[in-house]
């Protein structure tokens, strides 16, 4: 085809037809080959689209349809072609236009506003073929536009003495329905008409259709027309229509009982009767969603769940399954009843019923037998492929961890558990599993000793730190056992596992942690052989008092003189580390964090020049006294001793939980942006770093006398003796200002609503002291924030945020549908009665002629109107307001009247139908 | 109601979609791509029902044609199931055995045939037979118009335009 010029006769005459296309496009290969054919074949259709031949023009389009419809291609560019076309005398044309215009065409489209006229003419055409295109391409592209302009058309139809004409336009009304809630007024009247007149099954069943997803959406208003509906399910034999009626009931039973009471008996029936799969699963979903307070019934459909789970069909088994998942939260005994059946399904071929079954057995959990079915899941687990075994181990955490593990008793086994499901090869909850254990630790304090053994467990095996998805665990593992190591057995074991080789294989931000807790280690270490017989708690019931301006002796006093009967050392400190023990772990830390000292990482770095220092310096002072062993008794004079005290002292503070809300609560100082960039906060700060210098002068009077050693080792001393001082002093000042930000003591009255508490009401209360306590130490403070961040509820609460505007944006729409349905029906029946939510009524007026006359007369006004419905609340009154005014006072009375929203007058309307 | 109908062939290539819910171009091809990664690597013999962002997909395989159609939570999935049936014995009844190529040659039939099986996203027509004489009427409709267009006359009159 030569190229230039429009198309002429020969392009009409020798027009490569659809087939042509498609054996082209066979031809060619897929990829660069196809592609070119086709962008080739698309210039073709260019060309011939603009022909005056409609015969040309037609082909051209339908090419097009096909290359649009399976091979993505736009064509929104040919939309007008095809609206051309949808006007061609000839039935081939108009039929390829249609095609075309249902399958491409989107609301957007300007070109939508030339259809109507069209549309109109074909859906009053005598043809029936005609009129069908024009409601099928309608149902597809209605607009708000087309369903205010077509509404009259349509309700014509709705009487069509064609079948196949009126239950397509039956079937549209859905869609006009929703673009147009108004259109409700108009033609509800005659849907119920066809829902009475039962004389064509399939018209009854477009019907039924509609009323199905109505009523799915906003059920109430339906309940009047519960006696046709009742009929139908007593007289159809069509099982398309049964499975439509029974969805209806299922809906419009929740609300009204005494309708429930009357179709339940009817449902069962079916139930019994029916060959039809499709329909006795439908009988059974609906008696155990919303008839499940009928024993007799629920009885029946947990006999007929059971044959399909024991049936061969797969299909059957997984419907069986969804049954008894519906079944669960009434009766729980169903699930029970067939147990085996269910953790059978845990191994079944297919992935989708292995998820059912899951579910399935996620519901049984309770606290009775959470330990029986996790041990069942677990040994599921390690045989499943490993999509599948995260899935039940992630549902296995889910569950455990619902309501603040409301369902365990026994947290040694839990804690254990988490560390058998960090051992599965394909383990990939790493997250979930850091936070639980860590969570724990904070929230339980009796499981810590066990949590320290489980820890140690995980951290001593160098196996484990090859598989980067437990990194995330072996974290916690090692903060655990540097937060809780009194309650070590062995704290040289551990510290030898937090500094073995392979942690170089974990990355930078898990290895700080790690190096941190040997920090941990190491001054427990040193606070038990250099300090005998003081607790590592002993601080504890008198730190929160110390004020910020305390002294050194001042404090040292009142250690000495506390009794530390309640310490909850797990080990007698003076027999097991000696002098060699305790040289051999500061050679250890020295030797193996040396080489750190230089990383890159700056979180690293500084946690091992902390160590460092601190060993340097009790190594230094440990070997001096070496020979002279009478001399170890005043060890308690020591440099070292001074600072390990003190460090301690820091760190034996107890972390607990914090509110979600906590943050939320601190008010925002005027003048701050929160959105501005850091570096104003030095200014924020000042008085804090105030304090912190006021500190350290306190410090150094003391320290400097017996400092004889290097500068190097001077600064590394500063740095860590410091931290425990600044750490109290700013801790002091942080609880002077913050105080009331942390969850007060009256725990449980405040804040149990939003961060219910571990179950076990004595660790509550111990919980409740903790928090009062809390701390934000510079020396742990690092810990803190990372131990909460995997915390799942964070992402909820957005959650939550959203779905009240998605819900908003869609009830919208049903209730204008609704309150459309409502005036009907009420207005039929109790005419003036009827209830009128907000003051959208207006409308009412006109609709009652809109029937006869669907001039334009009244159109800007319903335009206008109808925008709203896209629109806020606030601005639809506002616009009602106006458009009342416009309408003048004809109506003033009679909104008088109906004014107000009225639920209880229309309760007293619904029984009258029902019985 | 069904939200949309799919025909993929086993190699992936779409044969027939028909969307009853807005779904904007871009969206239609991920619908695609997901839906026929996720059907398509599923084995033989395994239950016709995948849940798919909050929806479910029935599907069935009939030859080398995978049929899918999406529906809500908690509609009947062995009703679409049938449904799916009885389109595809409208089809084998119209093409006589159709066979994938039948649908791809006559891929606006195919439409036209839905068409008259479903509507805005539900059943609308259980009677093989009415579906039959239906498109069988419309058909004729189309070969006179057929006709008229190729006489020699109106042919005549083009070129003389």
């Amino acid at each position: 085809m030569s190229g230039g010029g429009g198309p002429s006769l020969m392009d009409s005459l020798f027009q490569r037809t659809l087939d042509d296309l498609i054996k082209g496009i066979r031809l060619h290969l897929p990829g660069a080959a196809q592609s070119s054919f086709i962008s080739k074949s698309l210039d073709e259709i260019r060309r011939e689209i603009k022909s005056t031949d409609s015969q040309t023009k037609s082909t051209a389009l339908q090419k097009l349809t096909y290359l649009h419809s399976l091979h993505g291609i736009d064509m929104s560019w040919a939309a007008f072609h095809a609206v051309e076309l949808t006007s061609s005398p000839s039935f081939l044309h108009k039929k390829t236009g249609y095609l075309a215009a249902s399958l491409s065409f989107r609301p957007s489209m300007d070109v939508l506003l030339l259809l109507t006229n069209q549309l109109r003419k074909d859906l009053s055409s005598t043809n029936q073929h005609e009129a069908s295109l024009a409601l099928e391409c309608l149902s597809v592209i209605c607009t708000p536009d087309f369903a205010r302009d077509l509404t009259p058309d349509i309700f014509t139809l709705l009487s069509s003495g064609k079948n196949s004409i009126r239950k397509k336009a039956i079937a549209c009304l859905l869609m006009v329905f929703s673009q147009y809630p108004d259109a409700v007024r108009v033609c509800f009247k005659r849907l119920v008409d066809n829902l009475e007149s039962a004389d064509n099954v399939q018209t009854l069943a477009a019907t039924v259709g509609v009323f199905c997803e109505l009523a799915s959406k906003e059920p109430r208003s339906y309940i009047p027309l519960a006696p046709e509906f009742y009929r139908i399910l007593v007289d159809s034999r069509n099982n398309w229509v049964l499975i439509k009626v029974l969805k209806i009931f299922a809906h419009l039973a929740k609300l009204e009982p005494r309708l429930a009471k009357k179709v339940v008996e009817l449902i069962c029936d079916h139930m019994k009767q029916s060959e039809a799969k499709s329909l006795v699963f439908e009988c059974v979903r609906t008696i155990v969603s919303s008839f499940y307070e009928y024993e007799f019934a629920v009885k029946l459909a947990v006999v007929k769940i059971r044959e399909f789970l024991l049936d061969s069909d797969l299909n059957l088994r997984y419907l069986g399954l969804q049954g008894l998942l519906l079944v669960a939260p009434n009766h729980l005994w169903a699930v029970l009843e067939n147990k085996e059946v269910v953790i059978k399904s845990l191994s079944d071929v297919d992935r989708n019923i292995k998820l059912e079954a899951l579910r399935l057995v996620m519901s049984m959990v309770s606290d009775d037998n959470v330990v029986e079915i996790c041990r069942v899941l677990i040994g599921y687990a390690l045989k499943s492929d490993p999509e599948f075994c995260n899935e039940i181990l992630r549902s296995m955490l889910s569950t455990c961890y619902r309501n603040v593990y409301e369902i365990i008793i026994d947290f040694d086994w839990y804690v254990s558990l988490l560390a058998e499901m960090a051992r599965i090869p394909h383990c990939q909850n790493g997250e979930e599993i850091e936070f639980q254990l860590i969570d724990i630790g904070m929230r339980v304090k009796a499981v810590r000793p066990e949590l320290v053994r489980v820890g140690r467990g995980l951290l001593i095996d160098p196996a484990l730190l090859g598989s980067p998805f437990i990194h995330r665990i072996l974290s916690a593992a090692a903060w655990v056992s540097g937060e809780y190591v009194k309650f070590s057995r062995n704290p040289f074991e551990i510290m030898e596992a937090l500094l073995q080789p392979r942690t170089n294989l974990l990355p930078p931000s898990i290895r700080s942690v790690y190096i941190h807790s040997t920090f941990k280690v190491l001054s427990f270490f040193l606070h038990s052989f250099l300090l005998p017989g003081k607790g590592v708690n002993s601080s504890l019931s008198n730190f929160v008092d110390i004020e910020p301006g305390f002294t050194y002796s001042e404090s040292e006093q009142e250690f000495t003189e506390i009794d530390h009967a309640t310490s909850s050392s797990g080990l007698n400190k003076r027999d097991t580390f000696t002098q060699e023990a305790v040289v051999n772990m500061l050679t250890l830390v020295i030797t193996s964090l040396t080489p750190l000292a230089e990383s890159h990482d700056v979180e690293i770095q500084e946690r091992v020049r902390n160590v460092l220092g601190l060993a340097q310096l009790a190594q230094q002072e440990i070997s001096c006294n070496h020979d002279q062993k009478e001399k170890m008794v005043d060890k308690v004079d020591l440099k070292t001793s001074i600072i390990i005290r003190l460090i301690n002292d820091a760190l034996s503070e107890d972390f607990g939980p914090v509110s979600f809300s906590a943050q939320e609560r601190v008010p925002v100082p005027n003048g701050l942006v929160l959105e501005e960039n850091l570096s104003k906060l030095d200014s924020l700060c000042a008085d804090v770093q105030l304090s912190i210098s006021e500190s350290f002068s306190l410090v150094k009077p003391i320290l400097l006398p017996t400092d004889g050693d290097s500068i190097s080792n001077q600064q590394n001393e500063e740095e860590s003796e410091t931290s425990p001082a600044e750490s109290m002093s700013l801790l002091a000042e942080h609880r002077k200002r913050h105080g009331l930000f942390y969850l007060p003591s009256d725990h449980n009255k405040n804040a149990s609503s939003s961060f219910p508490p571990a179950n076990d009401p004595n660790q509550r209360d111990n919980d409740v002291e903790d928090l009062v306590k809390l701390t934000e130490e510079s020396l742990v403070l690092k810990r803190k924030p990372s131990s909460s961040r995997p915390r799942p509820v964070v992402v909820k609460l957005d959650e939550g945020e959203r779905l009240p505007i998605t819900v908003k944006k869609t009830d919208e729409n049903d209730d204008l549908i609704s309150g459309a349905v409502r005036d009907v029906l009420l207005g039929n029946e109790a005419s003036l009665r009827s209830s009128n939510p907000s003051g959208r009524r207006k409308g009412e007026s006109h609709s009652k002629d809109k029937v006869e006359n669907s001039e334009t007369g009244n159109l800007s006004k319903r335009r206008s109107k109808h925008r709203n419905h896209g629109k806020n609340v606030e601005d639809k009154e506002e616009n009602s307001e106006k458009s009342k005014k416009k309408s003048g006072g004809r109506h003033k009375a009679r909104r008088r009247a109906d004014g107000g929203i009225d639920v209880a007058v229309q309760k007293q309307v619904i029984p009258d139908f029902l019985l | 109601m069904i939200h949309f109908v799919l025909l993929i062939s086993r190699q992936g290539k779409v044969r027939l979609t028909k969307w009853y819910s807005p779904y904007s171009q871009k969206e239609r091809s991920k619908v695609i791509r997901e839906l026929s990664g996720m059907i398509l690597s599923r084995g033989p013999k395994l239950c016709n029902f995948v849940e798919w962002r909050g929806f479910k997909v029935v599907y069935k395989r009939y030859a080398s044609l995978y049929f899918c159609m999406c529906i809500n939570q908690e509609d009947n999935e062995l009703e679409v199931l049938e449904i799916i049936h009885h389109y595809v014995e409208i089809l084998d009844r119209y093409f006589g055995s159709v066979c994938e190529l039948d649908l791809i040659f006559n891929f606006h039939k195919a439409y036209y045939i839905l068409d008259e099986v479903l509507i805005a996203g539900e059943l609308q027509e259980s009677s093989k037979k009415t579906v039959a004489r239906l498109v069988a009427a419309q058909d004729s409709l189309v070969d006179a118009a057929k006709e008229e267009a190729a006489s020699i006359s109106n042919i005549i009159a083009q070129a003389t335009k």
